[in-house]
């Protein structure tokens, strides 16, 4: 990877920290502690599939508020504060620019989940008084999260590339609400007939599939996971980020600066 | 060969959210600069230059025409890592110290570390920031980030600078400190490129000005050389009460001082006011040249009769 690429993304991580985006850390410690109280006094005998039910959502919802809202302004921003004019105008190739700002973005939601995820376990171990060896498939679950944001952030990224803030975050949630039902899309597009059938594949092909990302459910019933879960999850979502970054940086190279 | 080659670059805007129409930001310019040169870019606001600035950054895309600086492409990134640009207005990533940007900024330049440090704290020094290294840029003035944005400019040792409006928001001080910065670079060899509207800085700093107006070049030289092609005048003062009326007919101007009158007369008009003058028997005191300056020749250059009448040179 190109130096300036880590440059950028260092740089993108660090504004993040200093916005305080991880600030974001406290009002989940605060969730996941008075949860664990509440769940220890509510709750017999199911306090640790309420735990990682609800720490693994929390996981999920702060992480894709995260990546809708500071993914729309990474281009955006730039373009209208014009920090990107004194970017640009030195050895720094367009695509350096947006692939950079991207993993900046995705390395902040990973450190962020990655506290997080000793949030869970924390509150785990004290509702649960200890670990078994089925909790580790909340690792899975982490992963498949930190997938989710990486998709997340890549689509936020092309909308940024060629749309306002406003239109981006509506055209990027848009996406992650449909995205969540993508299962119950391909089920309606097996059922449909003529050119609803066909509409219906080609968006349910289209939106990306956080359906089969979602194993928060069957982690908390302590469930296991498929090895071929697990590749073919990673594959579909290590592509479908690629294919989104391609598109912004496509679109970014044609954009005027005005 | 010309360290920055300007050949017929043109930019046209498609406006309007629903019919688009097209608005033409720069008609086909051809421009020239020369190695160690400072060359002033003139013209009101919305006259092109800041278009031009982009077209050549590679931040806009032309709509026809192209452009070559130090032989090569303006999108060509051995290219860029040999010039600084400062944008009009400039702002900076305020989560930052000054020294961390510049720092961020040299390595997107390609500075090498063991460099950098020094770098920074050299080019602080030199805009009189010395102090301000550590302070958050939310906290600088707009003079102060003026500052910096020169420092981000000379940080990476450029051999061609582009300065768009340098001057802006500036106190008398900073405006001369950066006069005196842009002698420097251009004793050190630099080729300055800068865009104002300031024209007295441009008259005392520039070897050649160029002066753009509604996209369009009206005219491009030497300050000397512009000048000297507008029609001169003289100012001719006299021991007198009144202003005969032979001489009304001839002065573009004429005010009265107490017992004494000044005149100001075309220089092909200078014989006949004096033979007049002596016609009525008053006494002359002085007749002096009027030295054309640039902003009068600027005022020339952007009057529309003119413009229609195709005063490209």
């Amino acid at each position: 990877m190109s130096a300036r690429v880590v440059h950028i993304a260092t740089n993108t991580f660090r504004e993040a920290v200093r916005d305080r985006v991880l600030y974001n850390l406290i009002a989940f410690a605060l969730l996941m502690s008075g949860a664990a109280i509440l769940v220890g006094q509510i709750s017999i005998g199911i306090e640790q599939l309420v735990v990682v039910n609800l720490g693994l959502t929390a996981v999920s919802v702060f992480g894709v508020v995260i990546a809708i809202f500071i993914g729309i302004g990474l281009v955006s921003k730039e373009i209208e504060k014009r920090t990107l004019y004194t970017v640009l105008s030195r050895p720094v190739q367009r695509w350096e620019f947006i692939v950079g700002k991207f993993f900046g973005l995705a390395g902040t939601l990973v450190v962020n989940t990655l506290f997080m995820a000793v949030g869970v376990f924390a509150a785990l171990l004290y509702v649960s008084r200890g670990f078994q060896r089925a909790d580790a498939w909340i690792l899975v679950a982490l992963y498949f999260i930190i997938l989710q944001f990486l998709m997340m952030t890549a689509m936020a990224l092309l909308f940024s590339a060629f749309s306002t803030p406003l239109l981006s975050a509506v055209f990027t949630f848009s996406l992650f609400v449909i995205g969540s039902f993508a299962e119950d899309l391909r089920g309606f597009a097996a059922m449909a007939q003529g050119t609803s059938r066909w509409l219906a594949t080609g968006a349910a092909y289209l939106v990306p599939n956080f359906s089969s990302l979602n194993v928060i459910s069957s982690v908390a019933h302590q469930q296991p996971v498929s090895t071929q879960l697990i590749f073919s999850n990673s594959f579909y979502a290590l592509v479908y980020t690629g294919m989104a970054l391609c598109g912004a940086v496509l679109i970014f190279e044609r954009r005027n600066l005005k | 060969m010309a360290t920055i080659e300007i050949l017929g670059l043109e930019k046209t805007y498609r406006v309007g959210f629903w019919r688009k129409r097209a608005k033409c930001a720069l008609r086909p310019l051809h421009l020239n600069v020369e190695e160690g040169e400072i060359f002033g870019f003139l013209g009101p606001n919305g006259a092109g230059k800041t278009t031009t600035l982009k077209l050549l950054m590679g931040l806009v895309f032309p709509s026809g025409g192209t452009a070559r600086i130090l032989g090569m492409e303006i999108n060509d990134p051995r290219m860029k890592a040999q010039i600084g640009f400062l944008p009009e207005r400039p702002y900076f990533y305020d989560y930052l110290t000054a020294s961390e940007l510049l720092e961020y900024y040299a390595q997107l330049s390609g500075v090498a570390a063991p460099e950098r440090r020094r770098k920074v704290a050299e080019v602080l020094g030199r805009v009189g920031l010395q102090d301000a290294g550590r302070m958050q840029l939310r906290k600088f003035s707009k003079g102060m980030l003026q500052r910096v944005g020169i420092a981000q400019a000379i940080l990476h040792d450029p051999r061609v600078l582009f300065f768009d409006e340098p001057m802006s928001g500036l106190d008398p001080m900073g405006r001369r400190e950066v006069r005196d910065l842009m002698e420097e670079l251009k004793q050190q060899g630099k080729t300055v490129f800068f865009s104002t509207h300031i024209l007295s800085d441009a008259e005392s700093l520039c070897d050649r000005v160029a002066i753009i107006h509604l996209g369009e070049l009206r005219g491009v030289g030497a300050v000397e050389d512009l000048t000297s092609s507008v029609e001169g005048q003289v100012e001719i003062i006299w021991h007198g009460s009144s202003v005969p009326a032979s001489l009304k007919a001839l002065s573009t101007e004429y005010h009265l001082t107490g017992d004494t009158v000044r005149a100001l007369v075309r220089e092909a008009n200078q014989d006949a006011a004096i033979d007049a003058l002596r016609r009525e028997g008053l006494r002359i005191i002085s007749i002096v040249p009027v030295r054309t300056s640039l902003e009068e020749y600027f005022m020339r250059k952007l009057k529309p009769s003119e413009a229609a009448a195709g005063v490209r040179s």
